[in-house]
């Protein structure tokens, strides 16, 4: 029976009909109208005209959707190496701990349930310029006030203070996927490397790590996606600025289309973010798996 | 590790002693322990933020789209993942691709159409939004699912005679039970949590979620703290109370979920 099955056992077609009526409506057209809108001067309001790829080169020639690609790369590298960095180092840390486990588990995961514009109002908070306040108070308080900044303000740190609120809100995402993968080390292979003499170090860089590549794969992709994609935090905290400075390309792609009403503008920049998304896709899907082992 | 989760509530600290703080007390010291802890915040935030109403839309526009996307999505996979046939592909490439589309790539034509069809401002034009946005994930995951599933169960009932549709639904969607709730968990949290689709289709208006209702009000109160404070409590405690009640099920519906 196997590989024929009988037609009257399959579903009918229209099982997926209901889906796919509003997939489309949703996502297909008027994506597919984005791409076309993106070589257009669409103002939302009139007349349009294709303009070919004028939207693209004004992105490359305008400073703040320039500086706002750059930002949005910086940003997504940062919050890649650090979230992820730091989410390891919790899950080996939590995973060590038998009896505090579970309870940590929650405690580091609990931030990313909640909504990251909430966070980022916490954490203006938190980056308060007063020196009496936040972040600043606590420095000042445990002697160490020559470090206070005005976080938000200086442009120089304004685009790494919000990356290191993503990072708080998500490592304990990170940690958690971790967590899974290191569950799914078996205990008799560290116990054989142990025998061998191997080092708590050797047991990590030849048993662990490569075991973990699964878990690497799906989070170094959570996180360059949501990454080039930030939009939430940034808009809260600093809505892009002080001037331009943590503008990423969905806050400019935002304002371009709802503020200044350049609709054909804003889809061209929504359409490179696109292709950055895709591109990074594929090449994770195609490199990262590569490095992957499999028990047997 | 107890060190690095003490630095690491350090906001939250900070969140839960302001928002107990009358601004006096918050001029007085603003990081130590409140020393007689108010609650006064609490009621001014709810009123002043019309959180009650707030808190309805939310869960309106949460519940009825999961409860869509569970069924049209459960529906679209079990064709996608029993037709081995080139259709069958197709349909599932087609839906994948909307997992790497940015929905901001359609944001402004959807955005003229959800208006033109009068939707802004409106309970429907949000479920609309989320069920077509949150398929291809719930597809995704269901697809993968079905196909480790052996569909004997299926095919016996209905060889008994048993219709498709009450096939489906009888006796295969209570096996999917798991998964089920993965997706029920991933996509409440989103759609609980999205701020950017909900403030452009629903800002101004009365139908609010608790995201943007919260933004506009930290924006009109921003220079009293302890009200502030209070509305972030608020507006976070529906969450982290039903998180900490099914924490085994939400992180195992995030770790496991995503692994593709």
């Amino acid at each position: 029976m196997r590989g024929r099955t009988s037609r009257f056992l399959l579903p009918p077609w229209w099982f997926a009909a209901p889906a796919l009526l509003v997939y489309a409506v949703v996502v297909l057209y008027p994506s597919g109208a984005g791409v076309v809108y993106a070589f257009t001067d669409w103002t939302g309001i009139g007349d349009w005209s294709f303009v070919g790829f004028d939207n693209f080169t004004k992105l490359w020639s305008d400073d703040a959707a320039r500086g706002s690609l750059i930002n949005t790369l910086l940003l997504t590298v940062a919050i890649v190496v650090v979230q992820n960095g730091m989410g390891l180092l919790l899950a080996l840390g939590v995973h060590a701990r038998i009896r505090s486990r579970s309870l940590l588990r929650v405690i580091f995961f609990a931030p990313a349930v909640v909504s990251p514009v909430m966070v980022a109002f916490l954490w203006k908070y938190v980056y308060n310029p007063d020196p009496g306040e936040g972040l600043n108070g606590l420095l000042g308080a445990v002697g160490l006030g020559s470090w206070r900044q005005d976080w938000l303000g200086d442009p120089d740190l304004a685009l790494w203070s919000v990356a290191f609120m993503v990072v708080w809100q998500f490592a304990g995402y990170s940690m958690v996927i971790f967590l899974a993968g290191l569950e799914s080390v078996p205990d008799n292979l560290h116990e054989a490397a142990m025998i061998d003499g191997a080092g708590r170090w050797q047991r990590f860089r030849h048993v662990t790590w490569p075991l973990l590549a699964p878990a690497v794969t799906v989070n170094v992709m959570l996180s360059t996606i949501g990454g080039l994609k930030l939009f939430d935090q940034v808009y809260a905290a600093t809505n892009g600025g002080p001037g331009y400075a943590s503008e990423t390309l969905s806050t400019v792609l935002y304002k371009q289309a709802f503020v200044y009403g350049n609709y054909g503008y804003s889809t061209a920049i929504a359409l490179v973010l696109a292709l950055f998304v895709a591109a990074v896709s594929l090449v994770q899907v195609h490199f990262l798996r590569g490095r992957e082992v499999t028990i047997t | 590790m107890i060190v690095v989760a003490v630095a690491f509530l350090f906001p939250v600290y900070a969140l839960v002693t302001l928002s107990l703080k009358d601004p006096r007390q918050i001029a007085a010291s603003p990081l130590g322990p409140p020393t007689s802890p108010t609650f006064e915040n609490f009621g001014s935030a709810w009123e002043r933020a019309s959180f009650g109403t707030a808190l309805l839309n939310s869960t309106v526009i949460t519940a009825v789209s999961v409860a869509i996307l569970i069924a049209v999505g459960s529906f679209a996979a079990y064709v996608i993942a029993r037709w081995q046939t080139r259709l069958g592909y197709g349909l599932y490439v087609l839906f994948l691709l909307g997992i790497v589309l940015p929905f901001q790539l359609g944001m402004i034509p959807l955005f003229t159409m959800v208006d033109d069809a009068g939707l802004l401002g409106t309970y429907q034009g949000m479920i609309i939004f989320y069920t077509g946005i949150q398929l291809p994930f719930t597809i995704f995951l269901y697809t993968g699912f079905i196909r480790a599933l052996p569909s004997d169960y299926a095919d016996a009932a209905l060889i008994d005679g048993a219709g498709h549709l009450r096939a489906f639904s009888q006796v295969v969607f209570p096996l999917l039970r798991p998964i089920t709730g993965t997706v029920l968990i991933l996509n409440a949290v989103f759609i609980w949590n999205d701020f950017f689709t909900p403030l452009l289709y629903l800002g101004g208006s009365d139908r609010e979620t608790i995201p943007v209702r919260i933004f506009s009000f930290v924006g009109q109160y921003v220079s009293d703290y302890g009200l502030v404070f209070a509305g972030l409590v608020l507006a976070a405690l529906p969450i982290l109370a039903i998180f900490l009640v099914l924490q085994k099920y939400v992180i195992k519906g995030f770790s496991s979920g995503l692994k593709g």
